[in-house]
């Protein structure tokens, strides 16, 4: 927020930030365009007809959708248990974080210098260690090879990020806010629900976008819960596919389009979140 | 908070009194001390409601593996384990085991270069594409929001990508080469460059965010007295950016080192590790001991070894941040 200003004020200040002209709008553009080379390559790949073992041309003159008609039909179900799989986590991960995010910004209560310190710990615990411990307790519980399963370890993600960020958030919220509801009479419930989500809006979408990216993208959890092809996400699926000699790379490289569009979607729909999801978590 | 806590009390004693009202805030407790006593009660139960759920997730999903592992490690937990229910007891052996194998050694070696190469490239031209990004240009928020893309794709899927990339035969690097038939990922003195040089292209949009918001943090006067003094361009950057910009960096470092330690999806994805453990880290062998040899005491092991090597950065990392906010 003080970012934002801070940029404002310079540029509003004088002619002294010194802009820069056309130019360095085409250096931008070189730099995008080799930075982002491989997700085109990606895309191109995905269109051609038989991607296999002769090169692959620069752009995709003979488009093809067999790739996408093979990824489909192989990955399909995949994509859905990945949905399944994402959606959930970003639910239990909101309900999860967000009373405790509000708890640490606004209370005092004994014990929350510890939990806030074990949020900032947990992020350094190597999925590979959770997972070790999680597999001999899940087989005892049945969560093995289960959608809920896969939603409670992906959530290791997603917690502790939408607890940092939702609570870095809510200390910007005015305590007395919250007490002038609470002395017309609202519980400290009906305060949280009625009062401070509706203001935090932002930061909970946020907190949302990232949990989804995050799980969306887990591949760790999958690789060493899941043992059959009951329940399997699409990182899963496209990581089968290169486990083997790859002869058809079009119908790979289709189902990592595919499993690309929620950060395509994110970027280009909810930009401004993004930054904040970055630099928030990250910093404060 | 304790006057509107009274408030609050005040107010609802006109009010109905809810059927979930504990007994003691009813009843029992007579005069308005005891009932003032008894609303603290119920307001510390509620905050301590809000924190539980958090609390609770957080000690089975971490503090249970964290702890579950360090038992583990000293014990002999195989498949058996599962059905007999037995991991006897055994010291130190699986340490013993895990460090004596031929593979620690490489291991160890691989997980140095591989986290210190990829946070050497991914900080240096993160910073660069961030003091590039930091004057204003047309287009300028547009371009820099779009190159975020590599960090957003799931890791797996970049994995794939740059399989076909590096390919030897047909990969459109070596087609770049001029036909150059380089064997990135299947030789085993190239293979751990090619997994650094991708994890370089996937950090650098982290990099560049967080040093970008950094730059933007520092306050252009400071650039214009400089300028007074005769520091520009690279003086200044050197006199006035960089000192301001210490906090983030230590931040961005810790952080990409904590990150990188713990990273199997693109090695995986790449090389499996191989070949014959070009691309063998700490995190990947630990991996390949629990989920492949199913011996999930070396693997606990190993994983407890990359904790102690991740805790160090995290007191690094809580120090800095510290730092950050007091600056």
């Amino acid at each position: 927020m003080t970012r934002a200003v801070a940029g404002r004020g310079a540029v509003a200040g004088r002619g002294g930030v010194e802009r820069r002209g056309w130019g360095a709008t085409a250096v931008g553009v070189l730099l995008l365009a080799v930075m982002l080379f491989p997700v085109y390559w990606m895309v191109n790949v995905s269109l051609q007809p038989s991607g296999s073992a002769v090169a692959t041309p620069w752009i995709p003159l003979h488009l093809s959708l067999h790739g996408y008609a093979t990824a489909l039909t192989q990955q399909g179900g995949h994509l859905l248990t990945s949905l399944l799989v994402a959606a959930g986590s970003v639910v239990f991960s909101l309900l999860v974080a967000t009373p405790a995010a509000y708890a640490l910004a606004h209370f005092r209560v004994r014990g929350a210098g510890v939990v806030l310190f074990g949020t900032l710990l947990s992020q350094m615990v190597p999925a590979i260690v959770v997972a070790n411990a999680l597999y001999g307790a899940y087989a005892v519980l049945g969560l093995l090879n289960s959608v809920p399963g896969l939603i409670l370890a992906d959530s290791t993600a997603g917690i502790p990020f939408a607890i940092l960020i939702i609570r870095a958030f809510l200390g910007a919220i005015p305590v007395e806010v919250v007490e002038a509801a609470r002395v017309d009479g609202a519980g400290q419930i009906r305060a949280f629900v009625s009062i401070v989500l509706p203001m935090s809006r932002n930061a909970l979408v946020t907190a949302a976008l990232f949990t989804f990216l995050c799980t969306w993208s887990d591949f760790l959890f999958a690789l060493t819960l899941t043992t059959t092809e009951a329940v399997r996400p699409v990182t899963l699926g496209l990581f089968q596919y290169l486990g083997s000699y790859v002869s058809d790379w079009s119908s790979v490289m289709a189902t990592a389009v595919l499993a690309s569009i929620p950060a395509v979607v994110l970027l280009l729909v909810a930009q401004r979140y993004v930054s904040a999801g970055v630099t928030g978590g990250a910093v404060k | 908070m304790a006057e509107a806590a009274r408030l609050a009390m005040a107010r609802t004693e006109s009010v109905p009194v809810p059927a979930s009202v504990p007994e003691s805030a009813s009843g029992s407790a007579p005069g308005v001390a005891g009932r003032w006593w008894s609303a603290r009660r119920r307001e510390r139960l509620t905050q301590v409601g809000f924190l539980l759920p958090a609390v609770l997730y957080l000690g089975a999903f971490f503090g249970y593996p964290v702890v579950k592992n360090v038992v583990m490690g000293f014990q002999h937990y195989t498949t058996a384990t599962f059905y007999t229910g037995a991991a006897p007891w055994v010291g130190f052996a699986n340490y013993l085991a895990v460090t004596g194998s031929a593979v620690f050694g490489r291991a160890v070696l691989n997980t140095v270069l591989f986290t210190v190469g990829s946070i050497a490239g991914q900080f240096t031209i993160g910073l660069a594409i961030a003091v590039f990004f930091h004057r204003r240009f047309p287009l300028g928020g547009m371009l820099r929001s779009l190159l975020l893309l590599p960090w957003l794709i799931p890791l797996i899927v970049s994995s794939a990508v740059w399989r076909w990339i590096l390919d030897e035969d047909n990969g459109v690097l070596n087609r770049s080469l001029g036909g150059a038939h380089l064997p990135w990922l299947t030789s085993t003195s190239l293979a751990l460059l090619a997994v650094v040089l991708v994890n370089i292209w996937i950090g650098i949009p982290f990099n560049t965010t967080i040093l970008y918001g950094g730059l933007q943090d520092i306050p252009q006067e400071l650039y214009e007295a400089a300028a007074m003094d005769g520091a520009t361009g690279l003086r200044a950057f050197r006199y006035v950016t960089w000192p301001l910009l210490r906090p983030v960096v230590t931040v961005v470092l810790v952080l990409g080192v904590v990150y990188t330690l713990k990273v199997l999806d693109i090695i995986l994805g790449l090389t499996n590790a191989g070949p014959a453990n070009a691309t063998q880290t700490l995190a990947t062998q630990s991996y390949q001991l629990s989920f492949q040899r199913f011996d999930f005491g070396q693997g606990a092991a190993l994983g407890n070894i990359l904790i102690v090597v991740s805790l160090l950065f995290a007191v690094g990392y809580l120090r800095a941040s510290r730092r950050a906010v007091q600056s």
